[in-house]
């Protein structure tokens, strides 16, 4: 079991990570140092939450690019509600946020499978559609820090053995995903879904139901990052994580989860994640200019699809041998 | 009629024309398989020469060599009896050789003028394509060949029969010498098919050379001069249609000895287990019913576009029904997706293996459990012992080479992904499995493997359902055939009615 988790790919990432930290050491040597590494893991929470969400997106040859809105659209709800009723305990507050955020993404999987529209037209579309709703609830105002409940703001923050909550929840979920994508027949439907379609119907797995969970998850994870964001930021208004879904494909791309469908794991999300939140962290306090951090963000990203695309191609050559014989 | 293989032959017709263009000793092997051994094969102005031979003859290896989309290994291509090769498709085209292929290769969301002209666009005085005078070209060319179609459409919105009017407009305007029909007809309707064949007169009358491949008899000894007969890569005879019968094409094209490669087995046929009524589709097949035994193979014979593998899908839930009904042990069922299928003991194991088949990307034992994950897991939660288990007693049970079940099975060798699409299928524990071509694209040691193994199935009670084109296989395999033609069962050939000739007769309708 181990074995199969940390594959070659997962071990190339963690290779990468420790030499990427090595040479941030020689410019920096309190990077590497445990608080300030828990610092970047922190950091990186929201990040590896959406790419958990979006791995299982991907696996099954769709992509969500609404997450970022949906986290918005979600923050800006559970915001407005705590300033409604400040009394109302967090752990409603969460529920709302998973079940909206849950909500979000099953229209988004409606679309895809009883519309059969392409997954990037759809979330390219709830995308625009979540913002502008946004703008609808608030009329474009902020909902600020003084008008949040302190417990709302405190709730991410919270220190369990030394980690802020926000950190655990992403421990969390790479753990329980972890366990629904090996271990579940769920889990399963994902890669057999994505990796051969038709083979996977054959083998009696509705592919477009299957596709509509994976939005579905996608869409949870991002409502509940919508709570975690706003009250860890304290702040709430249209435009918060804009931009942020490119980040999340990113993280996944970076962690060797194939764009066709059907290759990913949750190790490599993390990894992916982690990589991208090392160096948008590290970037600045090694005194690179922000150019150039923009720069060397793009080209790590170049450079790990370059690497997953050398891998994937001696396969496609063995494959083509046999469609020759076939002939 | 010569009959004597790897032998070339000139002047073929009486005529001491020059071949335009001809093959002479080409060999190609790939991977294990020699596709082609030392075949000739020329081609004359204004003569047709029908290529016939049973799928995996070397037909479509022919074809790829002839456009130089494959090199050959040995031999050469003459062009006006010069050697030339053709180390690029390129290269094929500027010799005036050009291919109309089985679906033909064109741009749906293209105009027909842009298609004919796509790549050779008559240009205007500023170097951008003159679209005025390509849609008067391509008028022109289309009622040439009596072809009533607007330049300006879109492909897509035209039938399959006009698309080949496209195609055949697209190889004139290249100014073809050589037009090679790879199966034209296959999916034409009766009508359409007259017009092609009035086609093809109108090009023989221009002088073109024509190489066409043609599974139908009837159609041959109507439009060919010149035919030439491949069996497994061989050249196995050629020469002037009028000299020929149709008897002797046939035993040219399936003459061999059948029995001695498959699996001795005496058929021990028991209960009815499947019976199908009536099945139809509006447009693929219609009024199948048939019984199906326990402990037998039943095979299903028939040309390609026969209908067969659409029958067998709709049989599995795959695609709806407009009529029929299925009864399992005596028992009505309603097969409503593969889900249904598998759940009352069907399984398919589909003709594409990379495509509808194995999940590449999945370990064996992962592949082998797919169809059966309700029954090893509980509340959606796998249990990983049990899948293990399953997935490594039926890799034992079919002798799948491999370093660990963990191995992916994009990894493994045609044969052994075979058995792992096989061997998921048993471990849902079937009554009928049906298996679309089991051997295609199979070595020949994988090959004899499936079948000892379908002849197995037989014997453990299994009912087999095997479509396959291959008439050695089907003759060697089957307890019964059914061949289909054209979306219907037009024979049930059983004991002594089970020969070669017999079935190719009833296939193509002669």
């Amino acid at each position: 079991m181990l074995k199969r988790l940390i594959t070659s790919r997962e071990a190339l990432l963690v290779g990468a990570i420790g030499l990427l930290l090595i040479l941030i050491s020689t410019r920096f040597s309190g990077f590497a140092a445990p608080s300030n590494l828990a610092n970047v893991f922190n950091d990186t929470s929201p990040l590896i939450l959406l790419a958990i969400g979006q791995m299982i997106v991907i696996l099954t040859k769709c992509i969500d690019l609404s997450v970022a809105a949906n986290l918005a659209l979600t923050g800006m709800v559970v915001s407005m509600v705590n300033v409604a009723m400040p009394g109302l305990p967090i752990i409603f507050i969460v529920a709302i946020a998973i079940g909206l955020g849950a909500l979000l993404g099953m229209f988004n999987g409606i679309l895809v499978w009883k519309l059969q529209i392409p997954p990037i037209v759809v979330t390219l579309g709830t995308m625009t559609i979540f913002r502008g709703i946004i703008f609808l609830l608030s009329d474009g105002k902020w909902v600020n820090s003084h008008e949040m409940s302190p417990a709302f703001k405190a709730f991410p923050r919270a220190e369990i053995l030394g980690l802020p909550v926000l950190s655990w929840i992403a421990i969390f979920a790479v753990i329980v995903f972890g366990i629904v994508m090996t271990r579940t027949t769920l889990g399963r439907a994902f890669y057999a879904a994505g990796g051969n379609p038709h083979a996977a119907t054959y083998a009696g797995i509705n592919v477009g139901k299957t596709q509509f969970w994976a939005f579905t998850i996608s869409g949870a994870l991002a409502g509940l990052t919508g709570y975690l964001w706003v009250s860890r930021f304290a702040v709430a208004y249209v435009d918060i994580a804009s931009g942020f879904e490119l980040d999340v494909v990113a993280a996944c791309v970076i962690g060797g989860v194939s764009i066709m469908g059907g290759i990913g794991t949750v190790a490599g999300a993390l990894l992916g994640a982690l990589f991208l939140g090392i160096i948008k962290n590290a970037l600045p306090v090694v005194d690179i200019s922000p150019f150039w951090q923009l720069a060397i963000s793009g080209g790590a990203i170049i450079i790990a699809v370059i690497l997953n695309a050398q891998a994937n191609r001696k396969k496609g050559r063995i494959i083509l041998k046999q469609a020759e014989q076939a002939s | 009629m010569l009959q004597h293989p790897g032998i070339t032959t000139t002047d073929v017709d009486t005529t001491k024309a020059v071949a335009v263009l001809a093959l002479d000793k080409v060999t190609k092997t790939f991977p294990g398989v020699k596709a082609l051994s030392e075949v000739s094969l020329s081609l004359y102005p204004g003569k047709v020469t029908a290529l016939i031979g049973e799928n995996g003859a070397g037909k479509s290896t022919v074809v790829k060599i002839l456009t130089g989309i494959y090199q050959p290994d040995g031999g050469q291509i003459l062009v006006d009896d010069k050697p030339t090769p053709f180390p690029v498709p390129q290269a094929a085209a500027t010799h005036g050789v050009t291919a109309i292929h089985q679906e033909t290769v064109l741009f749906d969301e293209l105009s027909v003028a842009e298609n004919i002209f796509l790549g050779h666009a008559p240009r205007n005085k500023f170097g951008l394509i003159d679209l005025a005078a390509m849609t008067e070209k391509a008028r022109a060319l289309l009622s040439g060949i009596g072809a009533d179609i607007d330049p300006a459409t879109k492909l897509k919105d035209l039938g399959i029969a006009s698309k080949h009017l496209v195609a055949i407009g697209r190889a004139l305007s290249i100014d073809a010498r050589v037009v090679i029909m790879d199966e034209p007809t296959a999916a034409l309707s009766h009508k359409e098919i007259e017009e092609l064949h009035e086609l093809v007169e109108s090009l023989k009358a221009q002088g073109k050379a024509i190489l066409f491949i043609s599974h139908k008899f009837d159609e041959i000894f109507r439009i060919a001069d010149n035919f030439t007969v491949f069996r497994d890569g061989q050249l196995i005879g050629d020469g002037a249609i009028a000299e020929v019968t149709e008897a002797a094409l046939v035993k040219m094209m399936v003459g061999r000895d059948v029995s001695q490669i498959f699996p001795q087995r005496t058929p021990n046929v028991a209960d009815t287990v499947l019976s199908v009524a009536g099945y139809s589709h509006p447009t693929e097949f219609e009024d199948i019913s048939f019984e199906l035994r326990k402990g037998e193979i039943l095979g299903f014979y028939g040309l390609v576009g026969a209908g067969r593998s659409e029958f067998m899908q709709a049989l599995f839930g795959i695609t709806r029904t407009s009529a029929g009904a299925a009864e399992i042990d005596g028992a009505p069922v309603q097969i409503k997706s593969p889900a249904d299928a598998v759940d009352n003991g069907i399984v398919y194991v589909p003709e594409d293996r990379g495509k509808q088949g194995a999940i590449l990307d999945l370990p064996i034992f992962q592949n082998v459990s797919l169809p059966s994950l309700g029954r090893i897991s509980s509340k959606g939660f796998l249990k990983l012992a049990e899948e293990f288990a399953l997935a490594r007693s039926y890799a034992e049970r079919l002798d799948l080479r491999a370093a660990s079940l963990d191995t992916h099975v994009g990894n493994l060798s045609g044969g052994n992904q075979q058995k792992v699409v096989i061997a998921k299928w048993l471990a849902t524990q079937p009554k009928v499995i049906i298996l679309d071509e089991p051997t295609k694209g199979v070595d020949i040691g994988s090959k004899a493997a499936v079948h000892e193994f379908m002849a197995e199935l037989a014997a453990e009670g299994l009912a087999v359902i095997m479509v396959s084109s291959e008439i050695p296989e089907v003759l060697g395999m089957s307890d019964r055939v059914i061949v289909m033609r054209e979306g219907r069962i037009v024979a049930e050939l059983a004991d002594d009615d089970l020969k070669p000739e017999t079935l190719v007769r009833h296939a193509a309708g002669i």
